[in-house]
């Protein structure tokens, strides 16, 4: 199963649970040595994004993130796992877990309705 | 006729859940391992008149459940890998699953209850789908049970089974970090199930096929985790509090508070099976967790021989325990009935002021305190809202006869 896990930047969480996090290198040592791990990117803040659109045929082009909310997403990782159970296990040892948040999205298949 | 269906009753109480959870394992198909079954007990309805009982129903059952599967895989172009892992499973009806060499955790009903009950389902879902597949109800009774339509449950039910393919919910049993987490959240479903049966929260007001279903539930996970402190605590809590089902209601089905109940009808065979798992729970010496300490207060009550021989003093001593583990309205609701029993109806008053949040519950237990106190100017208008506010009927025409009754004695 290949999951894309969205790393979400959230400011609701404590110093206590920043202290409690792991760090990311040991993250990457882990998720590399399992196989679990195909890519994964950092991405710049919402400052730098751009929302782009077509509407009644006109391209409409506007500075910022597509969502308003004080969570953004700070980067993306691509992971192939046995079953759900193993990809939860890895975005729970991801530092972004206590100061933010992870979302798990399973790929759509090409082939499957 | 009649022997025919007590037979395949029978085979199917015992044998239904684990050629279910077999199949599903090795298919992974959940409609698929259902309809078989279903398809099997169509068959025995058919066959066991004409050819007779079998000698084994259970393996006839099993064996009749996997050939039909291996008809539709078949038909399917299912890999030979697949179909023969199909045909292992022969060996279902006649002993317990495989056991995997990690231990006590291999049987296929645990895996299957735990992706029944898995946190990344919605929790509706995992209620309905646990009812199915686990409890063997027809779409339609559970439907009936939550009063939804038929094609709304069955909505549901398919978007649930749906999830647990495309989000890759494994058929397995968490790993041992997480499975105290994760037993814990199979018994959120089991109470939920059981309490919908004890209280509903709309329309007819006990429903006893979901409780005992809840019961049947807590007896099976009590089997296959017969270790677990809070597995035997959750299953001493619903038998204790099933023991009073006979008193809960008069004659004329009319609701009565346990203060009411004649306690000559509280059925001691539960109670006793019940404290007896609660013993097995304590005798785990860790620490009470969410359910122990609420099958201590069932067992308080149900230990006591009179409202008045009650011991509140430890009952509210559970509930401080209680509201420290898991704060929440209702704990601190109850919590201040058993202090104003303790201490006295103002005592409760204050209670409730001090600290529960304002729900539907708390004008019912704000007029039974303020009639106890002799306000009964101020208990009839609780009544009167507690009445407005009353979820159910039945809850309705109980607070309308203790206001009668304090109409009566005012006049």
């Amino acid at each position: 199963m290949r999951y894309l896990m969205l790393v979400a930047a959230d400011p609701d969480h404590t110093a206590e649970d920043e202290a409690r996090a792991p760090s990311i290198e040991t993250w990457g040592e882990q998720v590399t040595a399992s196989g679990a791990w195909v890519m994964g990117e950092r991405l710049r803040p919402t400052t730098d994004a751009t929302t782009v659109r077509v509407r009644g045929g006109e391209l409409l082009i506007t500075e910022g993130p597509y969502t308003e909310s004080k969570e953004w997403i700070a980067g993306f990782d691509v992971l192939d796992c046995p079953d759900l159970d193993a990809a939860i296990e890895i975005a729970a040892s991801h530092p972004m877990a206590y100061m933010g948040r992870l979302e798990l999205r399973p790929f759509w298949p090409l082939n499957e309705a | 006729m009649a022997d025919v269906a007590a037979a395949l009753a029978e085979a199917l109480a015992g044998e239904r859940l684990r050629i279910v959870a077999g199949l599903i394992r090795v298919t992974r198909d959940w409609e698929l391992a259902e309809d078989c079954v279903q398809d099997a007990a169509e068959r025995a309805l058919a066959r066991w008149p004409v050819d007779g009982i079998p000698a084994n129903p259970p393996a006839w059952l099993t064996t009749t459940a996997r050939r039909r599967a291996l008809d539709v895989l078949h038909r399917r172009h299912v890999e030979a890998a697949k179909l023969r892992e199909v045909l292992a499973l022969g060996e279902l009806g006649s002993k317990p699953s495989e056991q995997e060499a990690s231990g006590p955790y291999g049987d296929d009903r645990l895996r299957l209850l735990f992706a029944c009950c898995h946190p990344a389902l919605p929790l509706a879902g995992r209620v309905a789908l646990t009812l199915k597949v686990v409890g063997g109800l027809s779409t339609r009774e559970i439907a009936r049970a939550f009063l939804v339509s038929e094609a709304t449950m069955s909505q549901r039910l398919l978007r649930t089974r749906a999830k647990i393919e495309h989000a890759g919910i494994g058929f397995r049993v968490p790993e041992p970090r997480r499975l105290r987490d994760r037993i814990s959240g199979v018994l959120a479903v089991v109470y939920l199930i059981f309490t919908e049966g004890y209280a509903a929260t709309e329309g007819i007001y006990l429903r006893d096929d979901l409780a005992e279903e809840a019961l049947r539930l807590a007896d099976l996970l009590a089997s296959l985790l017969p270790d677990d402190d809070e597995v035997l605590a959750l299953r001493a809590l619903l038998l204790l509090q099933h023991s009073r089902r006979a008193a809960r209601t008069d004659t004329a089905g009319e609701l009565l508070t346990m203060e009411e109940q004649d306690r000559r009808l509280w059925n001691q065979e539960l109670i006793t099976i019940g404290l007896r798992s609660l013993a097995t729970a304590r005798a785990t010496e860790r620490p009470p967790g969410f359910y122990r300490w609420q099958a201590e207060i069932a067992a308080l009550h149900a230990t006591a021989a009179s409202p008045g021989a009650t011991d509140w003093r430890r009952i509210v001593a559970a509930y401080d325990a209680l509201l420290e583990l898991r704060p929440s309205p209702i704990v601190a609701l109850n919590r201040a009935i058993a202090i104003g029993f303790r201490d006295g109806p103002e005592a409760g008053l204050r209670a409730i002021d001090a600290g529960v949040a304002d729900s539907a519950l708390v004008p019912a237990v704000r007029a039974e305190l303020l009639r106890r106190s002799g306000r009964w100017i101020d208990a009839a208008s609780a009544y009167c809202e507690a009445i407005e506010r009353a979820r159910t009927e039945a809850e309705r025409r109980q607070l309308q006869r203790r206001l009668d009754q304090l109409a009566g004695l005012t006049s």
